[in-house]
């Protein structure tokens, strides 16, 4: 890839106590793209985020966004990013416009030039005619859009999106990622547990406790799954795989109370399946591969996603 | 793409606006408001009506008395209540979206700290223009002379509050601390009772207490006829100063530590 490199981390890793949350992750983003990180919850995104978000320091490892070292400089990167957190950043007891307003005076930025942007990003939102209203009486897509504005207000090289269309149906969703899509040139670095969010991906990481378990575009993720995906349901998975594997010649995995197989020619099986065991199979089912096929074609793990923890109280820990 | 402003966004300015917005949202709160206006003049109401017919303070009305102590009761709860938006700040998230922006983080403490302290120190002004109908009488030298003290008072315990907050993880926590420490400051002061005639260990505690200096500070200023039993106008003043600066170094110290608490 010729395109320079907006993000580039090296060796990171990232240490809650005992709990290991990031192991030796090696990743670059590629300026003007929408790079995904994709995992289940605990697989270490979130202390990425913090980390890229400028939160918390990396413990071991560097980054470096636009050839400036995170940990030595914190203040030079706040400026070039722009961050969206999964919880809101908003504060709802100011308007719209007031929140982009306190926004950039925290930038810095000059009153006129606060003016112009906070105008022009809210026609990007469609939001103009809601500028003088409260955010707490937005719905949570309208407000998800005043956060994405308020993180764009200064202009940034990147923006950081944690988890950010958590909680939005599909459509405000979709709004969030076209008013992206309208900053050009933009690089937008984002986590996701949600499958078709990673889509909107040009390059992908799949992080599973704390480390990566591939990278790439989303397509070159699914072909190494390779074909299409066999899904068998059983009543007695564990005997039905060794009856396959004994009759059949392949091997199948066994996940939860299903028998997976993948590959070029996996569609063949079928027939053969329900000639011989039809009586012990519940169902059957052949699709292409999903990035969660690709996760655990990986892992050996299905891509479970728990509802979004509290945030625990951790013990105050120094540096 | 880089950027024509300077890397840090300065301090003031981000203090400033920080500030401005407490103010915003305090007068956007009407039941802070109404809290804050009507709570002073009520208790000042009731301690004097319960006690202005059978207790004299040094001979003097406890009308009169209470009021400087109230000035000081003022600049106190604005400052807890002020400052307790900090653990609202972390929980709802308004705080992080402060912490990657390109500000010092002792602007964050200084925006706190100013936005608290000018709000402690208007609503001391509002109380102080009842005065006359406490029998205080004000000259226009008494009365900027208590303002000056009232301004130093509140920006004293706004930074103890700050300080105190920005550790806590729970308004609850922080009410907590409130009725073991922050209100037996204040009663050991002397704003609602003179405190010379005290048990001995009591009286060398009150010597402690760092708000005993503010209410010294603010009688001298503004109380009619001698003040007896606190230290001279000087050494309470320069007492509400040291307070002063230790809790707003405290408050700047606590907020630049980073550490893995500001991710949650």
């Amino acid at each position: 890839m010729t395109t320079p490199a907006a993000v580039t981390a090296r060796g990171l890793s990232f240490a809650y106590g005992e709990r290991q949350a990031l192991r030796n992750i090696d990743f670059s983003v590629a300026e003007g793209s929408a790079h995904g990180f994709l995992g289940p919850n605990g697989s270490g995104k979130s202390t990425l985020f913090k980390i890229l978000s400028t939160i918390v320091p990396p413990q071991q490892g560097n980054v470096s966004m636009f050839g400036i070292d995170l940990a030595q400089d914190p203040a030079a990167v706040r400026r070039r990013i722009g961050v969206v957190f999964q919880s809101p950043a908003v504060d709802k007891k100011l308007t719209v416009l007031e929140n982009l307003r306190y926004a950039g005076r925290l930038y810095g930025m000059p009153r006129a030039e606060l003016d112009r942007r906070s105008s022009e990003l809210l026609e990007h939102a469609d939001l103009k005619d809601r500028s003088n209203d409260r955010t707490g009486e937005l719905s949570g897509g309208l407000r998800r859009r005043v956060e994405i504005c308020k993180a764009l207000l200064h202009r940034p090289a990147l923006v950081l999106l944690d988890e950010a269309s958590t909680g939005l149906d599909p459509a405000a969703r979709r709004d969030m990622w076209s008013l992206l899509k309208k900053q050009t040139g933009i690089t937008v670095l984002f986590t996701t547990h949600l499958m078709d969010e990673a889509a909107e991906a040009d390059r992908l990481t799949l992080l599973d406790g704390g480390a990566i378990v591939a990278a790439g575009t989303p397509g070159e993720l699914m072909r190494m799954v390779g074909g299409q995906v066999l899904e068998i349901e059983a009543q007695n998975p564990l005997a039905l795989a060794a009856d396959i594997r004994a009759q059949l010649g392949v091997d199948p995995k066994v996940v939860e109370t299903m028998l997976r197989c993948d590959g070029p020619r996996v569609h063949e099986l079928v027939s053969k399946l329900i000639d011989r065991f039809g009586d012990r199979i519940l169902r059957v089912s052949l699709a292409h591969p999903s990035l969660a096929d690709v996760f655990l074609h990986l892992t050996g793990k299905r891509f479970v996603v728990a509802p979004p923890e509290e945030p625990k109280k951790k013990r105050r820990r120094k540096e | 793409m880089t950027s024509p402003t300077p890397v840090r966004t300065p301090m003031l300015t981000a203090a400033l606006a920080l500030a401005h917005r407490e103010i915003v949202r305090f007068l956007r709160d009407r039941s802070r408001v109404t809290g804050s206006l009507l709570q002073p003049v009520i208790f000042w109401l009731l301690f004097t009506g319960a006690l202005h017919g059978s207790f004299k303070p040094g001979g003097q009305d406890y009308g009169s008395y209470f009021f400087v102590g109230t000035l000081a009761m003022i600049a106190l709860f604005t400052a807890i209540f002020s400052t307790i938006t900090v653990i609202e700040d972390r929980k709802e998230g308004f705080l992080q979206g402060v912490l990657v922006a390109p500000v010092p983080r002792a602007a964050i403490a200084l925006g706190k700290i100013l936005g608290g302290t000018t709000l402690g120190f208007s609503l001391g002004v509002l109380f102080l223009l009842l005065a006359p109908l406490a029998g205080v009488p004000l000259t226009i030298g008494s009365a900027l002379l208590g303002l000056a003290v009232l301004y130093l008072v509140a920006l004293s315990v706004t930074g103890m509050g700050f300080a105190l907050a920005w550790v806590m993880d729970s308004t609850a926590g922080y009410h907590g601390i409130m009725m073991l420490v922050l209100m037996p400051m204040l009663l050991l002061s002397g704003a609602f009772f003179p405190m010379e005639d005290a048990h001995p260990l009591m009286a060398w505690v009150r010597w402690c207490d760092p708000m005993t200096y503010g209410v010294g500070a603010l009688r001298h200023a503004l109380q009619e006829g001698p003040v007896v039993g606190i230290p001279s106008f000087s050494v309470c003043l320069l007492g509400t100063a040291i307070f002063a600066v230790c809790t707003f170094s405290l408050s700047t110290w606590v907020v630049t530590r980073r550490s893995a608490r500001d991710a949650v």
